[in-house]
C-alpha cells in the first residue's frame, strides 16, 4: 500500500498516520493477526510489567522495522531470516541490559520473556510482510502501530486481571481506597492464574468482533 | 535418577510450556486444525527441544555463564558473557533445526515427509527458545537434568497441541456465537484446559 507513498509526502500524511491506527484495532496483531502471543499473556497479571513489556516490543519492532527497511536493498532473500534474527536480538540485548540497569524488579519478573521478545512472531512478521518492502519512515510507523496494537491488548488484559486479581492498579490499593472491602467484597484470586489471562482475550476478541461484525470468521 | 524422573514429569504437565507459560502460542493455535498436523508438529517439537536444551546447556556451562570460561586458565575465571546468551541461544537454534532436517532426510525419508515444513517453521517457534532460557534461568545441576526438562517440555506441549486440535474437530459441530467463533473460542478452550492442568500442581514423585 504505500508502495505509492512519494518522498514529497509529509511526514504525517494521512496514509503514514494509517499505518499507525489500523493496527491498533482492525489489523490488531494478537487478536487478529494472531501473532505474538507467546510472549504476551504471561507478563499480564500486573500492570506495571505489562506496560515496560509493551515498551520494549514497541521500541523492537520501531527500531527493527527502520534498520531492516534500510538494508532491505543488501539483504540477500536467501540469508534474509537469519539477517533479521540478528537484527532482533541485538536489539533484545540492548533492551535486556538496559532494564536490567535502570529496572531490576520489573526485568526480574519479566525474567525470561525479555528474551522471547526474540521470538516474538509481530516482528519477524512486520519485517517480513513490511519492512523488506518499504521505505524507512513508513516502516519505522508500521513498527511502532503494530507495536502499539500489540501493547494496547496487554494493558487492557493486565488492567483487568490486576483490578479484579489484586485489587490495585500499578500497585496502588485502589478498591481498598474506595471501601469495597468492607462491604464484604473479596478479591477474585483467581485472575491471577495464568489461564484466566486466555480467557481475558477471548473476551476482548468477542467484544472487538461483535462490534465490527465484519472480522467475524466463517465457520 | 528420581530427580531425573520428576523434573521430567513436572515439566509435562506442571510447568506445561502452552498452560503455564503460553509458549509457542503462534503455531499452537495457527496449526492445530487438525489432529494429524498437529501431532506431526508435536513430535517435531519434542525432536528439537531434546537436543537444543542440552546442546544449550553445555553452551552455557562451558562457555557463557559466569565464571565459565575458568577451563581454559585462571585468568579467565571472572568472564562473564552472560549478556551474548540470546543471540548464541537462537543461533544454536537455527542451525540445529537446520542441522537436524538435514539428517532426517538422510536416514529417514519417511519421517522426513511427514514432518515436511513443520521443521523449518519450529526455528522461531517461542516454545524452543523458552526452554533454553528457562534451562539457564532455572540453573539445572546436570546434563541430564537439562536433557530430561528439554524432553518433557517437548512432551507437555505435545499433549496441549493433540488435546485443542481433538476439541476444534468436534467443535465444528456445535453452535458457538459468531464473534466468537475460530480464535476467541479457542482461547477460550485454552484457558479451560489450562485451569484442568493446573491440578497438577504439588505433584510429586
Amino acid at each position: 500500500m504505500s508502495a505509492e507513498i512519494k518522498e514529497k509526502d509529509p511526514l504525517f500524511s494521512l496514509k503514514n498516520r494509517k499505518l499507525l491506527t489500523v493496527p491498533l484495532n482492525r489489523e490488531n496483531p494478537i487478536t487478529m493477526q494472531v501473532l505474538g502471543i507467546c510472549s504476551a499473556l504471561a507478563v499480564t497479571a500486573k500492570l506495571e510489567p505489562a506496560v515496560v513489556m509493551a515498551i520494549s516490543v514497541t521500541f523492537v519492532t520501531g527500531v527493527g522495522n527502520l534498520v531492516i527497511s534500510l538494508l532491505r536493498k543488501s539483504i540477500a532473500p536467501r540469508i534474509r531470516i537469519i539477517v533479521q534474527l540478528t537484527v532482533i536480538a541485538t536489539l533484545v540485548i540492548l533492551v535486556d541490559q538496559f532494564l536490567k540497569a535502570y529496572a531490576f524488579d520489573v526485568s526480574k519478573q519479566l525474567s525470561v520473556f525479555v528474551g522471547l521478545i526474540i521470538t516474538n512472531c509481530i516482528i519477524m512478521g512486520r519485517f517480513e510482510a513490511f519492512g523488506m518492502a518499504n521505505k524507512p519512515w513508513p516502516s519505522f510507523l508500521d513498527g511502532i502501530g503494530n507495536g502499539l496494537g500489540y501493547g494496547i491488548i496487554l494493558i487492557i488484559v493486565s488492567f483487568f486481571r490486576e483490578l479484579l486479581g489484586s485489587g490495585t492498579l500499578w500497585g496502588y490499593p485502589v478498591l481498598e481506597k474506595i471501601g469495597l472491602y468492607r462491604l464484604g467484597y473479596e478479591n477474585n484470586g483467581m485472575m491471577i492464574l495464568p489461564p484466566m489471562a486466555l480467557i481475558v482475550v477471548g473476551i476482548i476478541i468477542w467484544v472487538q468482533r461483535s462490534r465490527v461484525r465484519d472480522l467475524i470468521e466463517d465457520k | 535418577m528420581k530427580e531425573i524422573i520428576s523434573i521430567f514429569i513436572q515439566s509435562v504437565f506442571i510447568d506445561n510450556m502452552v498452560f503455564a507459560y503460553f509458549l509457542g502460542m503462534c503455531s499452537y493455535i495457527a496449526v492445530s486444525k487438525t489432529v494429524k498436523t498437529s501431532v506431526g508438529l508435536g513430535i517435531a517439537v519434542i525432536f528439537v527441544m531434546g537436543i537444543t536444551v542440552p546442546v544449550n546447556y553445555l553452551i552455557n556451562e562451558y562457555l557463557l555463564g559466569p565464571g565459565a570460561l575458568s577451563w581454559l586458565s585462571s585468568s579467565f575465571a571472572d568472564v562473564n558473557l552472560d549478556f551474548l546468551s540470546f543471540i548464541i541461544f537462537i543461533a544454536v537454534i537455527a542451525s540445529m533445526v537446520q542441522l537436524v532436517e538435514m539428517v532426517i532426510e538422510k536416514f529417514s525419508p519417511a519421517l522426513y515427509n511427514s514432518l515436511g515444513i513443520f521443521l523449518p517453521l519450529i526455528a522461531v517457534n517461542c516454545a524452543i527458545l523458552g526452554g533454553s532460557l528457562f534451562m539457564q534461568e532455572r540453573e539445572y545441576q546436570s546434563l541430564a537434568e537439562a536433557t530430561s526438562f528439554g524432553l518433557g517440555s517437548g512432551v507437555g506441549w505435545l499433549i496441549a497441541i493433540v488435546g485443542i486440535a481433538a476439541i476444534r474437530e468436534k467443535i465444528r459441530y456445535s453452535n458457538v456465537p459468531a464473534p466468537l467463533r475460530g480464535l476467541g473460542i479457542t482461547f477460550i478452550i485454552t484457558g479451560l484446559m489450562g485451569i484442568a492442568f493446573m491440578m497438577f500442581m504439588g505433584i510429586k514423585i
